[in-house]
């Protein structure tokens, strides 16, 4: 009863929404990015390095500012990085995505060693502060979280790309990419101009949600990525490739972290059985999708054009 | 030399180019003499007996996820989840080799150990190989899924019982499943690296492995299907089965690949027992391109840079070594693109 009185608290909603904001920000990365025809399992990598860069740009600088600036530029690059390697290069997505996680891995702790001499974690850094909102109580912590700037942030991305992708005349073309590249062409879209956009543009918020990460921890950690990446990815699949419920479905996952780490304390194994849950959720869907292939168009379904 | 071999040898070069430039680029920005880095790092894996053994060890199990990712591959799938498959099988190999008799000699303990490292491996990609098959859904998305649903599953089980109380490894498997050392076997200068038969195993593996593609009818059909799967079906090649077979097959020799940690050198699993050879074996198919020669070179390779790194950690960062992996790939996979794009062109023109 108690454990249940905990899950239903302010700290417990607070826990999610924080919690929740490198997910949703790395699902709207994937969105951005495979609605244009670019599969992307490089989120991992980007909100690895977007987190380093938004820390190191802190520490030089004293500001969280030209750290939210410095992190969402890191992720813009890898993403282009990785739709030049796909588009220009015609590689296998699947291939750059993967070297680019492992590249990632590798070069945040080398950038760790040689500017802080430790291949583990940054100094700490402040983040952004709250004037006279203090108070360690469950009311105080939700409020803090409502006024985050992040969360704010994130929260905008959401209505933003949800609009940008169905309303305006580019996110026209970014499904026009994604759906049949050659038809798109075909009527003068310049696609791989658009999916160099489009994946850079998912780059920038991917990389916003690292630099969430490693401020929330007050400092950057080694692998402190912990496979979120790959969870916004299960999610991006889970909604059928929508913003909106993309986010949905990252707030659902988050919620089962912070219910993982309530619990805790009492059931370990538990623990690492709700770690599963996303993924087994997403393969259930992957096989739903699937069998529904071939009635004819239905919602919810991966973009025709995606990794053509 | 055919056209195939002559774009192979372009983008092994090239590949190999792009790394050697990325280490000497990432150490001089560190502020240290490129040169004597790596000639610290040739000296202390290649320059002497130990250094060889240990480059052979880490090699062993990138030569089995390797093959595992490349027979894959030739079926036209590409098997992400041998990371998953392999610590699934290293824990199912550790917990039943604790649990044979004490007595159990080597000539059984060893085959069935070997035996559960495959099953548990195979069974382990069954999910996403019945999902490709049967319903055409994407084997990329569904083997990273059973990856991350195996740190769960292995976390769950080692707590839930399978480790010993209060650890998060499991208990010493008996005696006679421990894998003899090389240095054992008559090669005492390898002494003290943990080299063992795991690793004429692995070669076994990737003959035996590239003789039953090129040579049964199964494998060649297996072959076809990865060539051109409208054709298989139209020849009456059961495509689906042939598909399953291909991505089973490859979660068995990922799962082999755990038994050089587990039982050529820690003697029991624990979690993150082998972590990283699954991604490593795909850098390491993807360089080997499809033939065991290959494979076996770049699996010295990558073992090289694995052992290399902790050789020269102490004057630059050992990670270099993992940016290397990925600046590999991305330059082999270029220099493939650029490579067969020139061919074609040249063909049409």
């Amino acid at each position: 009863m108690s454990a249940l009185f905990t899950i239903l608290s302010a700290t417990m909603l607070a826990q999610t929404l924080r919690m929740a904001i490198p997910y949703v920000c790395a699902g709207l990365g994937g969105v951005w990015s495979e609605r244009s025809g670019v599969v992307n399992i490089a989120l991992e990598g980007i909100l690895l390095s977007g987190g380093l860069g938004g820390v190191v740009a802190h520490v030089a600088t004293g500001s969280p500012w030209a750290g939210v600036v410095a992190g969402a530029a890191v992720g813009a690059a890898i993403g282009l990085v990785h739709a030049l390697i796909v588009v220009r290069g015609r590689v296998d997505a699947i291939v750059s995505g993967l070297a680019i996680n492992l590249a990632a891995v590798g070069a945040t702790r080398f950038v760790l060693r040689a500017l802080y001499a430790s291949s583990s974690n940054s100094p700490p850094v402040e983040g952004f502060r709250f004037a006279g909102m203090g108070g360690a109580s469950g009311a105080a912590l939700l409020a803090r979280t409502l006024v985050d700037p992040f969360a704010l942030a994130t929260a905008v991305l959401v209505a933003a790309s949800a609009w940008a992708l169905m309303q305006t005349r580019f996110g026209l073309r970014v499904r026009a990419c994604g759906e049949d590249p050659v038809a798109a062409a075909s009527v003068g879209v310049d696609v791989s101009r658009v999916r160099l956009l489009a994946v850079a543009l998912g780059g920038a918020i991917c990389g916003l949600g690292g630099v969430a990460l490693a401020f929330d921890q007050h400092q950057f950690q080694s692998g402190m990525s912990g496979g979120r990446g790959f969870i916004a990815l299960a999610a991006v699949i889970l909604s059928g490739w929508r913003p909106g419920r993309a986010a949905a479905a990252c707030l659902a996952f988050a919620a089962l972290d912070a219910v993982q780490i309530v619990m805790q304390d009492q059931a370990r194994g538990v623990g690492y059985l709700a770690q599963m849950l996303p993924y087994v959720a997403t393969l259930v869907a992957l096989w739903a999708i699937a069998r529904r292939r071939g009635e004819g168009a239905i919602a919810g379904r991966a973009p025709a054009g995606l990794g053509r | 030399m055919s056209e195939r071999t002559r774009g192979a040898a372009i983008a092994t070069v090239a590949g190999l180019a792009a790394g050697w430039l990325a280490l000497a680029l990432l150490v001089w920005l560190y502020g240290e003499s490129p040169r004597g880095v790596v000639a610290e790092l040739v000296g202390g894996t290649w320059g002497m007996p130990y250094g060889v053994g240990q480059v052979l060890y880490k090699a062993t199990p990138l030569l089995l996820t390797g093959v595992a990712v490349d027979l894959a591959l030739r079926a036209g799938l590409f098997n992400i989840g041998a990371e998953g498959q392999l610590a699934v099988a290293g824990l199912a190999v550790a917990t039943v080799g604790s649990r044979l008799p004490v007595a159990t000699p080597g000539w059984i303990a060893i085959p069935v150990a070997v035996l559960v490292a495959a099953l548990a491996g195979a069974a382990w990609a069954t999910p996403p190989a019945i999902l490709r098959a049967r319903y055409g859904a994407h084997e990329v998305i569904s083997t990273i899924m059973m990856n991350r649903i195996a740190d769960g599953f292995v976390g769950f089980a080692l707590v839930g019982g399978l480790a010993i109380p209060g650890t998060v490894r499991t208990p010493e498997v008996v005696a006679g499943a421990h894998l003899p050392r090389l240095e054992a076997l008559g090669m005492s200068s390898l002494r003290g690296s943990a080299v063992s038969v795991a690793l004429p195993l692995a070669i076994g593996v990737a003959l035996l492995a590239a003789g039953w593609l090129a040579r049964s009818r199964i494998g060649r059909e297996v072959v076809l299907v990865g060539l051109g799967p409208t054709a298989c079906a139209a020849e009456k090649i059961p495509v689906a089965r042939r598909l399953a077979m291909a991505l089973v097959l490859s979660g068995a020799v990922a799962g082999i690949a755990s038994i050089a940690p587990v039982l050529g050198y820690k003697g029991y699993f624990e979690s993150g027992l082998g972590a990283g050879a699954g991604f490593g074996g795909i850098a390491v198919a993807l360089l080997g391109r499809g033939h065991p020669v290959g494979l076996v070179l770049a699996a010295l390779l990558f073992g090289t840079l694995e052992q290399g790194g902790l050789v020269i950690n102490g004057r630059v960062p050992m990670e270099i070594t993992t940016v290397l992996q990925g600046v590999v790939i991305v330059a082999v996979a270029l220099a493939d693109a650029r490579v067969r794009s020139a061919l074609l062109w040249r063909r049409t023109a």
